[in-house]
Parts: structure tokens; C-alpha cells; sequence
């Protein structure tokens, strides 16, 4: 359990190592959560205006 | 070059290549902290400190990477109206901006108990810092049309202009004799830092190049719907303008978007 809590404390230093890991993980995930959501987002609303005249225009890809 | 310019074709090229970068971007990641959690050993002078360093260093790589692609995309637009490039440099920036960002942060977390302080006025914070308001000045830009095109024109003379920002980033620790310390690694002659350290970082720099990879591909892709979406919804607004003059009776033509 000491290792743990070794690694935990970072030398002292984990005020400043586990906000800078976090901080990029927040910033970084928060961008790729925002990027697929939006993609998804316009596909589905394709899809439904493609469905909605006709579907004579198949998805092409 | 222009073969890839068709919106189509590049949906199905970066179909297929999406999901191997975002694959190969998640693996790299896991092995990059991995790496730089466990396996890197403090460092004699800044102990543990500094595992923010694989992060901060490849985040600032990649801060200035993004943008030298964005300026790349915006002469293309500009000088051939390649149609993809205006696409590309536009979602470039947000995640040039996430990059910026997240190494102002860390390095700010790095400073604190290195150099005694969050923040100085020293030449390469003040030089990245300006590339982060470039990145949110473009993008202020770039929306500020209700016309995409010239917004995406203007914001392109932009991205031309603070390219004078890059080499100042890049020399600013050789020109000016401030705090931020010069760079450890040189394309010439060998890397100042240990191969247990030095590993790290190239895993880390690497994952977030294939990161970048993605989300570009993914933004671009969501960009050329949403372009396809706006066509489509102005061929309905339009067929919906022309039933109201056209005769009773006659079965109204349907949509025909341009696509």
C-alpha cells in the first residue's frame, strides 16, 4: 500500500504533477468528446433530411 | 493534389483512415503515460516534476505543428481555393488552441515549484501565449461572417500573418537570455537528455500527433456535412419558395440539392 501512496505523493510534488495530468486529460478529452459529438450529431440530421425527401439519394458512404 | 480535393473522395479516404488513427493514437497514449507514470525515473534536479515535461514539451510541439499546418492550409485555400483547405485549416484551430493550452497549463504547473513562480513576462511564455490568442482570434474571425467563404478568406490572411509568431517561439530562448531554458533536443547532434527520458517523450509527441490526426479527420468530416446539410437545407427553403408560386395541382418538384 506504501508504493501506492508513494506514487500518489509524486515526491511531494502531486499539487503540481496530477492538475498538469488532469488538466490535459480534461482539455484533450473535452475536444475529442466535442469533435464526435458534433460529428454524430450533423450525420444524424443528414440521414433524416436524406429520409425526409424521398430517399431517392442513397448514403454514399 | 486535386485528386483528394472531391469532398466525396475524402470522405471515403478519411473513413478508412479514421479509425486506425484513433486506434493507434489510443495505444500510443496508453503506452505514453505508461511510460512517463511509471517506467521514466525522476529527474536528479527536478524530481518527479518532471513527468509534466511529457506533456508539456509534446503539447508545445504540437501547438506549434498545428498551427504551421494551419498556415500551410490557408496559402492553399488562398492561392488554388483548394476546397478541402479552408475545411482543414478552420478545424485545425480549436485543436492547435487544446494544444496551446494544455501546455500554458502544465507549464505553469511545471513553473511553480521550479522556478518559484506561475508565470513571467519571459520571451517564450509571452511568445506562446500570443500563439494562443492567434489560434482564438482566427477562430473569432473565421465565425464572424454570415458568409463561410469570407470568413474563411479572411481568416486565412490571419494565419499567414502569425506565422512570424513561429520562428519567435522557436528562437526565443536563444535570443533573449530569460528564464525558459533552450531546447534539450536537436535535429543535429545528439538529444541532451537520457534515452529512459528521451523515450517517453517521442511516445508522447507521437500519440498526440496520431490524436491530432483524428480529430482533424473527424472535424473535417463533420465540417463537410454540415456544408452538405446547409445546401440541402437551402434547395428545401428554396423548392418550398417556388411551390408557393407554383399552380394548384401540379406536384411540386422535389428538393434537388447541390451537393
Amino acid at each position: 500500500m506504501s508504493t501506492v501512496s508513494d506514487f500518489l505523493a509524486m515526491g511531494g510534488y502531486a499539487a503540481f504533477v496530477w492538475p498538469a495530468y488532469g488538466v490535459a486529460a480534461i482539455v484533450l478529452g473535452g475536444i475529442t468528446v466535442q469533435s464526435v459529438l458534433g460529428y454524430r450529431a450533423r450525420r444524424r440530421e443528414l440521414d433524416r433530411l436524406q429520409a425526409a425527401s424521398g430517399g431517392e439519394r442513397r448514403r454514399r458512404q | 493534389m486535386h485528386r483528394y480535393a472531391n469532398p466525396t473522395r475524402f470522405m471515403r479516404l478519411s473513413g478508412a483512415i479514421l479509425p486506425w488513427s484513433a486506434a493507434a493514437a489510443g495505444l500510443c497514449l496508453a503506452a505514453g503515460l505508461y511510460l512517463s507514470l511509471f517506467v521514466a525515473p525522476p529527474d536528479y534536479q527536478q524530481g518527479e516534476t518532471v513527468r509534466i515535461m511529457f506533456i508539456h514539451v509534446p503539447a508545445a510541439w504540437m501547438a506549434l505543428f498545428v498551427y504551421a499546418g494551419m498556415a500551410v492550409a490557408s496559402a492553399v485555400a488562398l492561392i488554388w481555393r483548394h476546397p478541402l483547405a479552408d475545411i482543414a485549416a478552420c478545424e485545425a484551430a480549436p485543436i492547435g488552441a487544446a494544444f496551446t493550452l494544455v501546455c500554458l497549463v502544465t507549464g505553469s504547473l511545471w513553473g511553480k515549484p521550479m522556478w518559484g513562480t506561475w508565470w513571467v513576462w519571459d520571451a517564450r511564455l509571452t511568445s506562446v501565449l500570443v500563439l494562443f490568442f492567434l489560434y482564438l482570434g482566427y477562430l473569432a474571425l473565421v465565425h464572424a461572417f454570415d458568409d463561410p467563404t469570407r470568413g474563411a478568406r479572411a481568416g486565412a490572411i490571419l494565419a499567414l500573418v502569425g506565422v512570424v509568431n513561429l520562428p519567435i517561439i522557436k528562437f526565443s530562448v536563444d535570443w533573449w537570455n530569460t528564464l525558459h531554458q533552450p531546447a534539450s533536443i536537436t535535429k543535429f547532434g545528439k538529444p541532451s537528455i537520457d534515452p529512459s527520458m528521451l523515450v517517453p517523450l517521442l511516445v508522447m509527441a507521437v500519440a498526440f500527433t496520431l490524436l491530432y490526426v483524428a480529430l482533424l479527420l473527424v472535424r473535417m468530416r463533420a465540417a463537410i456535412i454540415e456544408r452538405k446539410l446547409r445546401a440541402l437545407r437551402f434547395g428545401a427553403a428554396a423548392a418550398v419558395e417556388i411551390d408557393s408560386f407554383a399552380a394548384p395541382g401540379r406536384p411540386a418538384a422535389p428538393a434537388r440539392p447541390a451537393s
